[in-house]
C-alpha cells in the first residue's frame, strides 16, 4: 500500500510524463487550487498551458477542531490544467487513477453532473464530480469563463481531493488514519494544526481588525487597478502582485465568514467587492498578455 | 436503406437525455420512423427503408407578362438559368416549368447531419473547441458513427470525422469497435454496453427488487441514464444508525448517494442499501465495501449534526433567525416568524398553532438544515418533539412546507393547516407587495407553487376564509388563476362550469366547491343548457337596452299571461333557492326554462310604452342577478355559442 506521499509522487509522475509543468503550491492563502494564479490568470488569453500542483487550501468555516474524521479546515488539492483540454482528457484521467493503483475494472466509475461556478472569481464551468464506489473523489471541469472573460481556449481542470483520495486507497474511515510516510500518520502531521486554527478562525480572530484589513488589501488593489492604465511600460506593471490582494481580500472574506461576522445580506455585497477586484485583475492581466505578445 | 447515427459524447446529464431523444424521434428521415436510445454516452438514431433518392419534382415558375414582350421573357430566363426556348406560354404570362432532380438522401444527410446534431437544444451548453464561436453541446462529442447501408456518410462536426467505429463501456470495453447496422447494438452488448434505456430500467428493477430494495420511480430515472451498464449491488451500515430518524437516513441514502433503502416492515428501514453501479459485477466485494465506508461516513456526519443540534433548543434558536435572510426586501426570517405568528393568531390559530409558527422556521440555523437542506421543517419537526414540544406543535413544524407539489398531501392537522398556509400567505403578500412577481416561466420564488398551496388547503381542509379576507388587488387576480387551474386540472370540472361560478363571486373555496358540484350534477340536465342560452339572450337584451336598474318592479305593470307567470314563477324559486342546497336551487331554476321560453315567443320586451318596457328590462334583469348567485350561467359554453 502505497503512502500518502507516494501516490503524490506518482501523480505528479504521471502528469510530468503528459508534459505538465509540476509547479510547487502558491504562498498566498487560498480556498481552492483554482484561484492560484497559475489557475486563475494562466487560463486566459491564447496561449497553450499545461501545470499540475498541490495546493492546501484553506477553507476556514469548514474547520471541526479535527474532531471531524472527514471535514478539515485546509485540505490538500491536487489541481491539473491542461489547456486547451486534449479529445481524450477523460481516459488521461482515468489513467491516472490506474496509475495510482486502482485496478478499475473492479470498481464503479460514474461521472454525474456537477456544473461550477464561482461567484467570488466571476468564473463558471461545466463538468461532473467523478464518483468512485459511492465516495467523490475528482471535481472534473471544462473552464468557460473566468474573471469574467469568454475564454479562448476551453481548459480542462481536474481536482483531486487527495485526503479522500488516499483514505480510500488505503482503506481508512479517518483522514486522520492516513498513513503520511512509513510510521507516520496525518494526525501526526497535522491535527494540530486542525485543532489551532478551528479555535482561531471561530473563536479568536479579531472580527474588526479582519475588516479593517480587508479594506486595507481591497484599497492596495483598487490603487494598483487604477495605476495601469497610465503606466507606460506595461510588461513590469505588477499584475501579479495585484491579484495577491484578491488573494488576500477572498481569504480574509472566508475568515470573516467563519467567524459569523458576515449577515446573509452583507454577504452578497462582499462577494461583490472582492469579484471586482477579480475581475479587474483578470482584464490587466488578459491585456498584459496582448501587449506583450 | 438502413440509418445508423451515434453520436458518441462525454457523460451527458441523465435529466437531460430523455428531452433530447424526443427531439430526434422527431427528425427528417425522407419517411422512414427513426427509433432513438440513449446512454450517457451516446444518442443513437436508427431507421429502416430510407429511399435511396428524394423524387423529382417539377415546379412551375411564373414569369413576366407576355404584354411585356420576348425582351423581359429572356431575362426572366437567364436568372433562372435557361434558355429563353425553355418557356412556355401560359395564358397571359410566360411559364417556366422546372425539373428538379431528386438528390441522392446520403448527399443531403451529409450536409444536414451536423446542423440537426447541434441544433438539438438543451438546458445549458458549452464550447469545448475553437474558442467561444465554437460547436456549442451539452458536453464534447467525441465520436459519430452515421452509416447509410453501413456506408459511411461522410461529414465533420467540431473536428470529429464520422466513421463506423464505435467506443464500448469506458472501463470494460474496447474503446475502437467497428460496427454495421445490424451489429451495432450486439457490438456493444458485447462490449458492456445496454443501448435500450427500457431495458436499463428493466434490469435495475428486477435487480434491486431481488435485493429487497424500496422502489423509487425517480431514482430508478436517474440511474437508468446515469449508467451503460447497470448492476444492482446490496450494502450494509451498523444497526446503531437506526437510531437517527429515518428521514435523514433515507435523505442522504437517496438524494446524496443514489441508493435505495430497504424496509424490514412497511415504513421500517433495515441497516442495508441497495446501490446501483455502472460496471458487471462485483466479485471481490470492493465496490459493495468502498459505498459502505462513505455510506458510513456521511451518518456520522448526520450524527454529529444532531449532537451539535441539540445543544440548543428550537426556542432559542428562534432570535438568531434575525441574521437569516429571507428576501433583501423583506427582512430577515425573524421577521417573517413574526408575521407568521401573527397571522396565525388573526386566522384564529390556537396556542399551539402559534407555537408552531413561532418555531417554524427556527430549524434553518441548524446544522442539519444547512446540510441537507430537503429536510427544513422536517428536521424541526423531529427536534421539536426530542425537546418536548406537544405533539401537535411538532407535527405542525415538520409538515408546513406541504404541500409540495400538486399531488402531494396537505398538513395532516389543523394547527400544521394553519402554520402552512399563514407562511405561504406571508411569502406571496411580501413578493407581491415589492413587486417580486413570476413572469412567464420565471418564477424564482415559486410563488405559483405557495399560491397552489394556498388553493389546495383551503379546499381541501375546508378552510372557511374567504379569497376577499386574505388577498387582494394583483394577488387576488393571482390566486383566482390558481383556484382556476385547480378545479379545472385537479379537480377535472370543465372551465366553463369554473368560470360560471367564479363569475357570480368568490367566497370560501369549500363554497366555490360545492357550487361547482351542483352546477356539474345540474348540467346534464334537459332543461339546464336552453336555460344558460336564455340567460346570455337576456344579458344581451340588457346591454343593447343600455339598461340601469333604477326601479323596483311595478307588478301592475305586468301583462297578465306568460309575463305575469314568469314573474310569480319568479319569486317562487328565488324564495325556494333561498333556503335550498345548492343542486336544489340549481334544479329549481332550471325548472324556470319553460316560463322563460314562453316569455321570449310571446312577450315583447321592446315595448312600445317606455315603462312596461323598463319594468321588463327590470323583471329580465332582477332574473339575471337573482339568479346569478351560484354561477353565472351567461358562462356556459352551450351549443349554441361559437368558440
Amino acid at each position: 500500500m502505497d503512502s500518502f506521499q507516494q501516490t503524490l509522487f506518482k501523480l505528479k509522475r504521471y502528469w510530468d510524463e503528459r508534459g505538465a509543468i509540476i509547479q510547487e503550491p502558491y504562498d498566498v492563502e487560498v480556498g481552492a487550487g483554482t484561484m492560484c494564479p497559475e489557475t486563475f490568470l494562466r487560463v486566459l488569453g491564447p496561449k497553450p498551458y499545461r501545470v499540475a500542483y498541490v495546493q492546501p487550501s484553506r477553507r476556514p468555516a469548514d474547520g471541526r477542531y479535527g474532531e471531524n474524521p472527514n471535514r478539515l479546515y485546509k485540505h490538500m488539492q491536487l489541481q491539473v490544467i491542461l489547456k486547451p483540454s486534449p479529445d481524450d482528457i477523460l481516459d488521461q484521467y482515468l489513467g491516472s487513477l490506474e496509475a495510482i493503483g486502482l485496478d478499475l475494472s473492479k470498481h464503479d466509475i460514474k461521472f454525474e453532473e456537477d456544473n461550477w461556478e464561482s461567484p467570488t472569481l466571476g468564473a463558471w464551468g461545466i463538468g461532473w464530480q467523478v464518483m468512485l464506489d459511492g465516495q467523490e473523489i475528482t471535481q472534473f471541469t471544462y473552464f468557460q469563463q473566468c474573471g469574467g472573460i469568454d475564454l479562448d481556449l476551453v481548459p480542462a481542470e481536474i481536482t483531486y481531493g487527495l485526503e479522500r483520495l488516499v483514505a480510500f486507497l488505503q482503506g481508512v474511515e479517518s483522514v486522520y488514519d492516513i498513513e503520511w510516510t512509513r510510521g507516520v500518520k496525518y494526525a501526526d502531521v497535522r491535527l494540530a494544526e486542525e485543532l489551532q486554527f478551528s479555535v482561531y478562525n471561530f473563536e479568536m480572530a479579531n472580527v474588526d481588525r479582519l475588516w479593517r484589513l480587508l479594506g486595507e488589501y481591497e484599497a492596495e488593489c483598487k490603487e494598483l487597478l487604477a495605476k495601469y492604465e497610465d503606466y507606460p511600460d506595461k510588461q513590469r506593471f505588477p499584475v501579479l502582485a495585484t491579484y495577491d490582494q484578491v488573494l488576500k481580500c477572498s481569504h480574509l472574506f472566508n475568515l470573516l465568514d467563519a467567524r459569523g461576522a458576515i449577515s446573509v445580506t452583507e454577504r452578497v455585497g462582499v462577494i461583490k467587492r472582492v469579484r471586482d477586484l477579480a475581475v479587474g485583475t483578470a482584464k490587466l492581466w488578459a491585456d498584459q498578455q496582448q501587449e506583450v505578445a | 436503406m438502413n440509418f445508423l447515427l451515434e453520436i458518441g459524447t462525454e457523460e451527458i446529464p441523465h435529466w437531460m437525455i430523455p428531452g433530447a431523444l424526443k427531439q430526434l424521434a422527431s427528425m427528417n428521415l425522407f419517411g422512414a420512423t427513426p427509433q432513438v436510445d440513449a446512454t450517457p454516452r451516446r444518442l443513437v438514431v436508427r431507421a429502416s427503408n430510407l429511399p435511396e433518392r428524394t423524387p423529382d419534382e417539377s415546379q412551375i415558375i411564373k414569369g413576366p407578362p407576355l404584354s411585356a414582350g420576348d425582351k423581359a421573357a429572356a431575362g426572366f430566363a437567364k436568372k433562372q438559368g435557361v434558355e429563353l426556348s425553355a418557356m412556355t406560354k401560359v395564358g397571359d404570362y410566360y411559364e417556366l416549368r422546372k425539373q428538379i432532380p431528386g438528390r441522392a438522401v446520403r448527399d443531403i444527410l451529409a450536409e444536414t447531419l451536423a446542423p440537426t446534431i447541434l441544433g438539438i437544444q438543451w438546458p445549458k451548453t458549452m464550447y469545448w473547441t475553437g474558442g467561444k464561436t465554437g460547436s456549442r453541446f451539452i458536453r464534447p462529442i467525441r465520436w459519430i458513427v452515421a452509416l447509410l447501408d453501413d456506408q459511411v456518410i461522410a461529414f465533420e462536426l467540431a473536428g470529429v470525422k464520422s466513421g463506423n467505429i464505435t467506443r464500448g463501456h469506458r472501463i470494460l470495453g474496447s474503446s475502437s469497435i467497428p460496427v454495421t447496422f445490424d451489429s451495432y447494438e450486439r457490438e456493444l452488448r458485447k462490449n458492456f454496453v445496454i443501448l435500450s434505456a427500457d431495458e436499463r430500467r428493466q434490469k435495475i428493477v428486477t435487480e434491486i427488487s431481488q435485493l429487497g430494495a424500496k422502489l423509487d420511480a425517480d431514482l430508478i430515472e436517474t440511474l437508468t441514464f446515469i449508467t451503460e451498464c447497470p448492476t444492482a449491488i446490496r450494502g450494509d451500515f451498523g444497526p446503531a444508525f437506526l437510531e437517527l430518524p429515518a428521514e435523514v437516513l433515507t435523505t442522504v441514502m437517496r438524494h446524496h448517494q443514489k441508493y435505495f433503502s430497504v424496509e424490514s416492515a412497511p415504513g421500517k428501514l433495515a441497516p442495508h442499501f441497495v446501490a446501483v453501479m455502472n460496471t458487471s459485477g462485483d466479485p471481490e466485494g470492493l465496490v459493495k465495501r468502498g459505498n459502505e465506508r462513505v455510506l458510513k461516513a456521511r451518518f456520522n456526519d448526520a450524527r454529529f449534526f444532531w449532537d451539535v443540534d441539540q445543544h440548543k433548543k428550537l426556542a432559542d434558536r428562534v432570535e438568531d433567525l434575525s441574521h437569516v435572510t429571507f428576501q433583501a426586501k423583506l427582512g430577515s426570517y425573524l421577521e417573517k416568524t413574526n408575521r407568521i405568528v401573527k397571522l396565525v393568531e388573526e386566522l384564529g390559530g390556537n396556542a399551539r398553532a402559534q407555537r408552531a409558527a413561532y418555531l417554524c422556521k427556527a430549524d434553518l440555523t441548524t446544522e442539519m438544515v444547512k446540510e441537507f437542506t430537503d429536510l427544513q421543517g422536517q428536521v424541526g419537526g423531529l427536534y421539536a418533539r426530542h425537546q418536548g414540544e406537544p405533539e401537535s406543535v411538532s407535527k405542525a413544524i415538520y409538515d408546513h412546507y406541504k404541500p409540495l407539489s400538486m399531488e402531494g398531501e396537505i398538513p395532516s392537522t389543523h394547527e400544521g393547516q394553519l402554520v402552512a398556509l399563514a407562511d405561504k400567505l406571508d411569502t406571496l403578500r411580501g413578493c407581491f407587495a415589492v413587486g417580486l412577481v413570476p413572469t412567464g416561466s420565471k418564477d424564482p420564488f415559486a410563488l405559483r407553487r405557495a399560491a397552489q398551496g394556498v388553493v389546495k388547503i383551503l379546499v381541501e381542509a375546508k378552510l372557511d376564509y374567504k379569497l376577499d379576507d386574505l388577498v387582494t388587488g394583483d394577488l387576488r387576480e393571482f390566486l383566482l388563476d390558481r383556484i382556476k387551474y385547480f378545479f379545472r386540472e385537479i379537480r377535472g370540472f370543465k372551465y366553463d362550469e369554473v368560470n360560471a361560478v367564479l363569475a357570480s363571486g368568490c367566497g370560501t373555496l369549500s363554497d366555490v366547491e360545492a357550487r361547482l358540484t351542483a352546477l356539474a350534477v345540474v348540467r346534464p340536465t334537459e332543461d339546464f343548457e336552453p336555460l344558460a342560452a336564455s340567460f346570455k339572450r337576456i344579458q344581451n337584451i340588457l346591454k343593447q337596452a343600455a339598461f340601469e336598474p333604477n326601479a323596483v318592479l311595478d307588478q301592475a305593470l305586468l301583462e297578465d299571461g306568460p309575463e305575469r307567470a314568469l314573474h310569480a314563477d319568479f319569486v317562487r324559486v328565488r324564495d325556494a333557492a333561498k333556503v335550498e342546497t345548492y343542486p336544489a336551487a340549481l334544479g329549481q331554476i332550471a325548472s324556470l326554462r319553460p316560463r322563460v321560453d314562453t316569455f321570449f315567443d310571446k312577450v315583447l320586451v321592446n315595448a312600445k310604452d317606455e315603462r312596461v318596457r323598463n319594468n321588463r328590462l327590470t323583471l329580465l334583469h332582477n332574473l339575471l342577478t337573482e339568479f346569478s348567485t351560484i354561477a353565472d350561467f351567461s358562462e356556459i359554453v352551450t351549443s349554441g355559442d361559437q368558440k
